[in-house]
């Protein structure tokens, strides 16, 4: 099922939740809403799902107007964040509520009930649940019931607020990788949101950057993670030093002093360099744009990560770099520092 | 030597956690005596009172036509108000918490209101509604309709005394649980209906039971309301509350006391049910057999 949505805008009294968003999902994608609390990623997926609706814009299946349906009649699979298991259903309930509600006519006969329940169960590998109670249920297992409940209806979209918000880590790790290989196992066109970057870039086919209600970038993992559209992408995904620099007359200033770096067509004014920590390449003193007093140094893996006081201008930024471990920084050393790969974006005035 | 300084450290934590012995003990002496003058000694006392005369003549005044017709007037008037804040409770508790609205915090002071107005006042209120100098009353008088002094008044000013404990019951239990329940039923396709019946109300069973059981026993008690509306009609407009103070006032004291007795174990078995519903409530709905 191929989703589009057109210039929604939703507030919330006097906050904008959504301001004039546009996205277009292809049938079979796995896609992640990612962006800060209070970006709007949730609003959006409640409003595919039909549980909240747009003050303006059009959301469309296929072509077909989906605002002008109910929830219930969008054949959508929500999976909420809590998992909203009915607490006073067994697990095999929970899985059978969405086919014992359909209407008379189309209902099915309790025995194929009984058989897709099961089939479901052993989808998500929890088949040994059926007689629980979702309060004796751990937290990855609730979440795949929660899951297999929202596959009953065999929804045409499946919809996932925030899958793994709850879960420690260990168990977050493995369902990532479990829900892409269910992906791959039942191809719905899918939806989850997001707030945790690494999820996003590990489990997406497509990253949907959002911020204050608006879409920063739509793009494959890697090109957000490499070629961040906006300052935001850039600082929010990844972590990154950001320097206030100036540019003019084709020149790149660090607190009056010139750093020689190409402007790479930045425009005029007031900006900000960006830096993955990765991309800045430590040298003896003197060889680079930036030079700096090694503060701290911890030494983990392949790399070591340096603290290091800049020295252009007053030496108050300290910056955070992750280098090799060819050659071993000591703290009190004096670097050279160059950027091999950065990005530079104008400050809104 | 080692264990003198142990044995004297615990008694000192000892010390710190609670109170020495004998304040303990009064404490406790307190509490029981302040019980049994104020709770257990009135209970017995009805029951002696209601038992002086032997137990024939115990149920002789409980099966005299006023005192059965009391009852019964008394069951029927519980039995609607009941009912109806039952559903009155339902329908505003689900609309406050499952709901947002303008005027909601407006909608929450008025369902306390019964609690905050005097009964009397209660009663008193539909004496100026219903009338025959009232708002309504010159219509209903020419439509030979009673309320006042009639089963309608006694129920109407019942149920407005009653009012607040099905939805007072509900609410912080509806808006603990939160919308996510029904927005997924809603989500795999039920229809409002199905959502409450099937997931709200199961959620919310043991509530709805703690709620109707005050309302119960308070429908059941009520006096200053009634009393203002009922006209103290005998073998008629007269409930059990109502016919104790009558009796009273005639010194038909087995018969008051008797009356009493009904309403008193009432009382008591109201708190054994509170008892155990109290504990369902705090377990949650879902049951932990495995």
């Amino acid at each position: 099922m191929a989703i589009e949505v057109k210039n929604i805008v939703k507030k919330f009294g006097a906050f904008a939740a959504l301001d004039g968003v546009d996205l277009k999902i292809a049938n079979g994608e796995l896609l992640a809403l990612l962006g800060p609390s209070g970006s709007g990623k949730t609003t959006l997926l409640r409003i595919i799902a039909g549980l909240d609706w747009p003050d303006s814009g059009e959301v469309s299946f296929d072509g077909e107007d989906a605002l002008a349906r109910g929830a219930g009649e969008r054949h959508v699979g929500f999976v909420f964040q809590h998992y909203a298991l009915f607490r006073h259903m067994t697990v095999f309930e929970n899985v059978a509520f969405g086919l014992r509600v359909q209407p008379r006519a189309v209902r099915k006969k309790e025995a194929s009930i009984r058989a897709r329940v099961r089939e479901l169960l052993d989808l998500v590998q929890l088949d040994w649940l059926a007689d629980r109670y979702p309060s004796q249920l751990s937290g990855g297992q609730r979440q795949r019931i929660a899951l297999a409940r929202a596959l009953a209806i065999e929804p045409r979209i499946l919809l996932l607020d925030e899958p793994f918000g709850a879960l420690d880590a260990k168990v977050r790790k493995e369902l990532r990788q479990w829900l892409r290989s269910l992906h791959n196992e039942i191809n719905v066109t899918s939806i989850f949101v997001t707030h945790d970057q690494e999820e996003a870039l590990e489990v997406a086919n497509r990253v949907v950057v959002m911020d204050k209600g608006r879409i920063e970038q739509i793009g494959t993992p890697g090109e957000v993670y490499d070629n961040p559209a906006t300052a935001f992408v850039h600082g929010f995904i990844g972590e990154s030093i950001v320097l206030p620099v100036n540019v003019s007359d084709g020149c790149v200033r660090l607190g009056g002093k010139p750093l020689n770096i190409e402007v790479n067509g930045a425009a005029s004014g007031a900006s900000k360099l960006f830096v993955r920590r990765h991309d800045m390449q430590v040298g003896p003193a003197g060889s680079g744009a930036l030079e700096g007093a090694v503060r701290h140094v911890r030494s983990f893996g392949p790399i070591q990560r340096a603290e290091i006081a800049l020295c252009a201008g007053e030496c108050a930024t300290v910056i955070e770099i992750d280098a090799p471990r060819d050659r071993e920084l000591q703290s009190g050393d004096i670097v050279g520092l160059q950027p091999r790969r950065y990005r530079i974006f104008a400050v809104p005035e | 030597m080692t264990n003198t300084p142990q044995i004297s450290s615990t008694s000192a934590r000892d010390d710190l956690r609670t109170e020495p012995r004998f304040i303990r003990g009064l404490v406790i002496a307190m509490a029981v005596i302040f019980l049994t003058v104020f709770v257990v000694l009135p209970l017995v006392v009805v029951f002696a009172q209601a038992f002086s005369k032997g137990v024939g003549a115990y149920f002789a005044a409980l099966s005299d036509p006023e005192a059965l017709s009391a009852i019964r007037l008394t069951l029927m008037v519980a039995v609607i108000s009941v009912g109806l804040n039952l559903v009155f409770g339902l329908v505003a508790a689900w609309a406050i918490a499952k709901f947002d609205f303008r005027g909601k915090t407006f909608l929450i002071s008025l369902i306390d209101l019964p609690f905050s107005v005097s009964p009397v006042i209660s009663g008193l209120v539909f004496v100026l509604l219903f009338g025959a100098q009232g708002f309504w009353g010159p219509w209903l008088q020419s439509h030979d309709v009673h309320v006042l002094f009639a089963v309608p008044g006694i129920a109407l000013a019942t149920i407005f005394v009653t009012f607040p404990f099905v939805a007072r019951a509900l609410i912080p239990l509806m808006q603990e649980q939160g919308t996510q329940e029904e927005e997924a039923a809603i989500s795999l396709g039920a229809s409002g209906l199905q959502t409450f019946f099937r997931v709200t109300l199961p959620n919310i069973k043991w509530g709805v039971l703690y709620g109707v059981l005050l309302c119960n026993a308070r429908a059941m008690g009520e006096f200053g309301a009634v009393s203002v509306v009922s006209g103290h009609i005998r073998g008629e407009t007269n409930t059990m509350p109502l016919l104790v103070e009558i009796l009273y006032n005639e010194y038909q004291f087995v018969s008051s006391f008797a009356i009493a007795s009904l309403l008193a174990m009432l009382a008591l078995i109201t708190l054994v049910a509170k008892t155990i519903l109290e504990r369902h409530l705090d377990e949650g709905p879902s049951p932990s057999g495995d």
